[in-house]
């Protein structure tokens, strides 16, 4: 018995080992003189140095994250109607048509998404660049959205609505004051997971983003391409760094919520 | 009363879903239909059946059937010694972390590890194996690619897991099953559907992840994915590239109807 755990130990053990080598292999290399990932000559900080004068590389950075904060608003907006729009359809078998053709964008390949986006913005004559890679952020976050907000609303007792329009309520004021207030922990996760996705596309953003414009991933893929390049290994080490503070706030934030949540409800049952 | 409001909240999504989910999909169909001179043909469809084609799309299938099988083994046990750990939420997010970090940059880490004079090429030389090509081969392909997806599997088989009722378990223990005829006849079949969706999470990215072929295998695999993004990006062909969209996409369909529903996807 004893065997067998220390088996089962040594197995998880080696699966976390392989999940997280690749990572801090990048990083422990980012700080390698020598300048490649083989052989470790000495300690420097250059390559964060050459990161952080590389203009065109901060440029590409800035305006990934006006992407994806640009897009995520926009697709939490609209994915806020769809989610109202699914939630309000009344006939069963409209509400699944509606809920299949949403979740069309979410099962798709990204070379689907990318190559067919590629025609459509072509076909409407707008130029590849900042505008179509935003366009095609926002679309493919809207279902995300939707998916996030949806259960949220199903979990709201209608008796909320009747009691505010029995008050006098206006519909706006319905919405603003009742449903909006009631579903924002799944706006807010909406929103978190279009930033995410947004950020982390590569795939359609290659296909719709033609040649004036550029963002991370595609960067990292055309450097990638030439071979080893230390920048790529400094840049990875931060964005790590980052993403795990975003994740760890996240983390802690829906946490915070979850108990406001939990304190709320006890009010309710 | 309510259908005013309905119809409001409808306007914006359901603009969005025509132009953005509808209209580019009935463009792939309707340009496949189109040769390269932009003449309305089947052609496209007769090429497709070509053995270049043909070999193509079979050795995308192959590789993503390969791909599918390992991630299978390897997530499939480690799903199930999470449920046994004390901290398994603390687990859980360990194995989650990764898949927030971007595939870009994992995939690269792997150029330096599997290249020439690499750790894994030095480990290799010191065995005895002796040195040879591990990057940009259909092997370091079939690796990397499992690296990538075995979250993607663990969650939802571990999720299957955790619903798992346990008394099943006991009850098979107590009328005399061994440990394999418990899993194979009680655990595993009641943990078929995170298997499903499971397998359905790796197995169509498998098929259309383009980036992985031209960065670890070095152009020898090509995928669906690969053959997609080379003719709409490199020889232009829409109509020859929205073609095997339309088979990558029926692809897509077969194994959602295999598989049922749940899906689960990061790019």
């Amino acid at each position: 018995m004893v065997k067998k755990r220390i088996g089962s130990t040594l197995f998880l053990l080696c699966v976390f080992v392989v999940l997280y080598l690749p990572i801090f292999y990048l990083m422990f290399y980012s700080f390698n003189k020598a300048g490649n990932m083989t052989h470790f000559t000495g300690f420097t900080f250059d390559w964060y140095k050459e990161v952080f004068s590389d203009k065109r590389l901060i440029a590409i950075v800035v305006d990934t994250v006006i992407v994806a904060l640009l897009s995520s608003l926009l697709s939490t907006v609209l994915g806020v109607f769809g989610a109202l729009a699914i939630y309000l359809t009344k006939g069963r078998h409209y509400k699944n048509m509606l809920l299949s053709l949403n979740n069309i964008l979410m099962v798709s390949p990204d070379v689907i998404i990318g190559a067919s986006f590629l025609i459509l913005f072509t076909l409407l004559g707008i130029k590849l660049g900042f505008i179509s890679v935003l366009l095609a952020h926002i679309a493919f976050s809207v279902p995300i959205v939707v998916l996030m907000v949806l259960p949220k609303l199903q979990e709201m007792s209608p008796t909320l609505i009747d009691a505010a329009r029995d008050l006098g309520a206006k519909r706006l004021d319905v919405l603003l004051k009742v449903v909006i207030p009631f579903i924002t922990p799944g706006i807010f996760a909406g929103f978190f997971m279009a930033l995410t996705y947004s950020l982390d596309d590569f795939a359609v953003t290659f296909f719709v983003t033609g040649n004036g414009f550029s963002t991370l991933s595609v960067e990292i893929y055309s450097r990638a391409r030439q071979g080893i390049s230390m920048s790529v290994n400094a840049l990875s080490t931060l964005i790590f760094l980052i993403t795990l503070a975003i994740v760890l706030v996240y983390y802690f934030s829906t946490r915070g919520m979850g108990k406001v949540k939990q304190l709320s409800g006890g009010e309710d049952a | 009363m309510t259908k005013k409001w309905t119809n409001t909240y409808l306007i914006p999504y359901v603009l969005w879903i025509g132009l953005f989910v509808v209209a580019p999909l009935a463009m792939v169909l309707y340009y496949s239909f189109f040769d390269i001179q932009g003449h309305f043909s089947f052609e496209n469809y007769l090429r497709f059946f070509t053995p270049i084609y043909l070999k193509m799309a079979i050795s995308s299938i192959g590789y993503a059937f390969f791909i599918t099988f390992f991630t299978l083994l390897v997530a499939y046990p480690t799903a199930y010694l999470l449920t046994r750990m004390k901290n398994r939420r603390l687990w859980l997010m360990l194995i989650i972390l990764p898949t927030w970090i971007n595939i870009l940059l994992k995939a690269y880490a792997f150029i330096g590890l599997l290249g020439t004079y690499g750790p894994v090429d030095t480990l290799l030389a010191m065995s005895g194996a002796g040195r040879r090509q591990i990057l940009f081969t259909g092997s370091s392909f079939v690796f990397v690619s499992v690296y990538l997806f075995i979250p993607f599997m663990i969650l939802p088989i571990y999720n299957s897991l955790e619903k798992l009722n346990s008394s099943f378990v006991e009850a098979a223990y107590d009328l005399g099953a061994s440990a394999w005829a418990t899993f194979r006849r009680v655990i595993f079949p009641l943990t078929l559907e995170g298997v499903k969706s499971g397998c359905q999470a790796v197995f169509i990215p498998a098929l259309s992840l383009f980036m992985l072929t031209r960065l670890i295998a070095g152009n020898r695999v090509i995928t669906l994915g690969t053959a997609i993004e080379e003719h709409f990006l490199v020889t232009q062909d829409w109509g020859m590239g929205s073609t095997i969209a339309v088979f990558l996409i029926l692809a897509m369909v077969v194994v959602m109807a295999l598989m049922g529903k749940g899906w689960l996807k990061r790019w």
